[in-house]
């Protein structure tokens, strides 16, 4: 299965849709109000200005049964300020998220946090005495598993983002099922997902 | 050309330029420069009510029976509130409405204010689309906008709320500036290719039944329903807003399906091996357990609304299209049959499980008023009702003659939708009959509206079947809760002959089956509104029944 259609608990099941709406008051309200009444469980939300003027683009991660998440891109498409939307979950996207991590990191663990963070490509954007504060975008597995090997050390703060993604300029040759192969692309970043307290890169 | 106009002004010119000649509603602070330029504009006739749902439920049954789109105003707070009730029922039925509201001035929007309410945040999902406008400028565009919206597409309810110094500001206004509305998609035909499967599958079926829905009536395709049916020899079940869309004295006539549908029906349906849907949304009234949901038979939803398809139910063909533009296309594409088994199979059916039999009784019941009422007017009243027994004793024994004389609040089941409905139908269509069927409970909730129909001399019927109880909560609770009646029966009704005549109007009171041809009559004749009291038997069960939830296989037939 797809990290982009991963089955949540309860055999839910999660679906990401990309949206362009209208940048005016009360239009998240009115997804909001959508999304509330059907029983659509938001699991992340992004949302930006897109390349088009008075247009800002939204993501969405909806969580919640296959046969009613299914019906997401369609009952947002009936909202007037909802200009296009698509369901991209078994579509070929590429998708990020991003987090920034404040970890506890005295001089005696200083070094294995920055060596974590070139393995893991993420950046220091902050050097405190005792901490740092580190910045990482990719799939979610990939934040998932930093955050995890990075606990030991001692989280401070993590904030993470909503996903933001995109179709892909190209197809990969070969897939003819239209199914997405989020593992293909996704692997390159995705590490052994930890088991226990401590995972080994 | 540009005109340079008060919001007050931009409003009503706007209505004018959208066909408007009609508006249903309540004055009050906020809205009170609207109101101050309507001697102006003579062209619209403003239609007082006595409650704002009225007023909602006045342009809605006016919006049904025309087919054009209702208008109502109301001012700020709870004027606004009151109409919340009529925008749900015109937004669960797909109605064609536009209500303007006032508000508080945009300096105290927020703060509060007296008479103050968010009526754009309460109506969000009531409303097919909602606005605030903040300048005057944006009035005749938006205006024009929200009718699009409201009679395109699947048609629905439209609120515009407009702050009290909104109306008095100066603004300039384009009647003929473009509608702009990216994203927003009207379907029209559909994809050929789904149209293709559909007649495939409707060619190659040996047991059809069409499902004819509200949007048989929404897109005005009686004629090439019946072209459809009678081509392919296919039984027709209407669903319940979708009666009076197929004539009911036609043998492929099947009647309706569902909870208080004919057994008939229902069997049809359950025996089918194709279900041609056309604008139904597959209605848990319908359905019962989706599970359990004609089994056998494989589907088509014909459905201008892409969300509706598999929603409740799966479909092999769904065909997203106007159902005018989707005949057009189908209709050469589907073979000439007979399906003399079936029909014959269907016609066995209607024998074995009639359904509609009316209780052997000397005391008068709900079904004989109605059947009294189908024959002294031969079928060719508009009718109304609200929700409960009163409307399934008139939809299942009312034989509609006309199309779309058929107005009841289906989706939401508003007790009281009969009585001010009549009034907009009665406005719109001021040559036809209107007969309002009432129960006692949904009249007393909008019966101040008699003295609307009273001041406008509008000869709108009002049939109360008066039984003094709650008849269909008094039925569930015999049913699905051991008979422990609560809060079923009406021990102080009013003297409903007296109340007319409080309001001026003339009642009758009618309590046996001998008076009941002649007092139709005495109504019919009678020049000016006419409520008739058919005092009726305490308690009657509805049959046929399936319980919620159920399927065909625990439907309930006439135990007597």
């Amino acid at each position: 299965m797809p990290d982009s259609t991963s089955t949540g608990k309860n055999g839910t099941y999660q679906r990401t849709i990309s949206a362009l709406v209208h940048d005016k008051p009360g239009v998240l309200a009115r997804i909001a109000s959508l999304f509330r009444r059907r029983g659509f469980n938001i699991a992340s939300l992004a949302v930006g200005r897109s390349e088009k003027s008075g247009m800002s683009r939204m993501t969405f991660v909806v969580e919640g049964p296959d046969e009613v998440v299914r019906h997401v891109a369609a009952q947002l498409d009936r909202l007037i300020d909802v200009v296009e939307v698509h369901d991209i979950t078994e579509q070929n996207i590429v998708w990020r998220e991003l987090a920034l991590i404040k970890v506890a990191a005295p001089a005696t663990s200083r070094g294995e946090v920055l060596e974590l963070t070139n393995v893991y490509r993420a950046n220091v954007i902050d050097i405190g005495v005792e901490s740092l504060t580190l910045e990482i975008s990719g799939g979610r597995q990939k934040i998932d598993s930093l955050i995890e090997l990075l606990k030991k050390f001692g989280l401070l703060e993590v904030i993470r983002t909503g996903r933001v993604a995109t179709l892909r300029g190209t197809l990969i040759e070969g897939e003819d099922d239209g199914l997405f192969q989020a593992e293909a692309s996704a692997s390159t970043y995705i590490l052994p997902t930890p088991t226990s307290g401590s995972g080994s890169v | 050309m540009s005109k340079h106009l008060s919001g007050s002004e931009i409003v009503c010119e706007a209505l004018l330029n959208e066909g408007v000649s009609v508006v249903f509603g309540i004055p009050g602070g906020a809205i009170l420069p609207l109101y101050g330029v309507l001697s102006k504009y003579s062209d619209l006739r403003h239609i007082l009510c006595r409650h704002e749902q009225g007023a909602a439920h006045a342009a809605d049954g006016y919006a049904r029976s025309t087919g054009t789109v209702g208008v109502a105003f109301a001012t700020s707070g709870p004027g606004a509130t009151n109409l919340v009730t009529g925008l749900a029922t015109a937004m669960m039925d797909s109605v064609p409405m536009v209500a303007i509201t006032g508000q508080v001035g945009r300096a105290a929007i927020g703060t509060d204010a007296f008479q103050e309410a968010d009526i754009t945040g309460a109506t969000m999902p009531i409303t097919k689309h909602n606005y605030l406008v903040m300048r005057a400028d944006d009035l005749g565009a938006t205006i024009h906008e929200a009718f699009h919206i409201a009679r395109t597409g699947r048609p629905g309810p439209v609120l515009i709320d407009i702050p009290k110094d909104v109306f008095m500001e100066m603004g300039d206004y384009d009647p003929d500036a473009p509608i702009d509305l990216p994203g927003y998609k009207v379907p029209g035909k559909a994809d050929e290719a789904q149209v293709e499967l559909a007649a495939k599958l409707i060619n190659e079926s040996e047991r059809p039944v069409i499902l004819a829905g509200h949007g048989i009536v929404l897109s005005r395709s009686y004629d090439e329903l019946r072209e459809l049916a009678e081509k392919a020899q296919i039984p027709v079940v209407t669903t319940l807003l979708g009666i009076s869309s197929f004539p009911e004295d036609h043998v492929l006539s099947t009647g309706f399906p569902g909870m208080h549908g004919m057994a008939y029906a229902s069997l049809a349906i359950d025996q089918a091996d194709l279900i041609i849907n056309f604008g139904s949304r597959f209605d848990d009234r319908i359905v019962g357990d989706a599970q359990r949901f004609s089994t056998g038979s494989k589907k088509i939803h014909v459905d201008i609304d892409p969300a509706e398809i598999n929603k409740s139910i799966h479909v092999e063909a769904p065909v997203v299209g106007n159902i005018k533009d989707v005949f057009a296309q189908l209709l050469p594409q589907v073979k000439k049959n007979t399906h003399f088994e079936w029909r014959q199979h269907v016609e066995h059916l209607k024998a074995e499980h009639p359904s509609l039999r009316i209780p052997e009784s000397d005391h008068l019941m709900g079904q004989h008023v109605v059947k009294a009422l189908s024959d002294v007017t031969k079928g060719d009243a508009i009718i109304t009702t609200g929700v409960g027994q009163h409307q399934m004793w008139a939809a299942q024994h009312y034989q509609f003659k006309n199309a779309n004389s058929w107005l009841s609040s289906g989706g939401a089941g508003t007790m009281g939708y009969e009585v001010p409905s009549a009034i907009g139908a009665q406005v719109g269509n001021p040559d036809k009959l209107v007969w309002s069927i009432c129960g006692d409970g949904g009249f007393q909730m909008t019966m101040m509206e008699l003295a609307t129909a009273a001041e406008n001399n509008l000869p709108v019927k009002y049939a109360i079947l008066n039984n003094n109880h709650l008849g269909m909560i008094t039925q569930w609770q015999t049913f699905f809760y051991d008979g422990d009646y609560q809060a079923e029966t009406y021990t102080r009704n009013p003297d409903f002959v007296k109340l007319a005549e409080a309001y001026g109007i003339k009642g009758i009171r009618v309590r046996t089956q001998d008076e009941l041809e002649a007092a139709i009559k005495e109504a019919n004749t009678h020049d000016g509104p006419v409520v008739v009291d058919f005092v009726i038997e305490k308690v009657d069960d509805l049959y046929p029944m399936i319980p919620v939830g159920q399927s065909v296989q625990e439907l309930i037939e006439d135990p007597n």
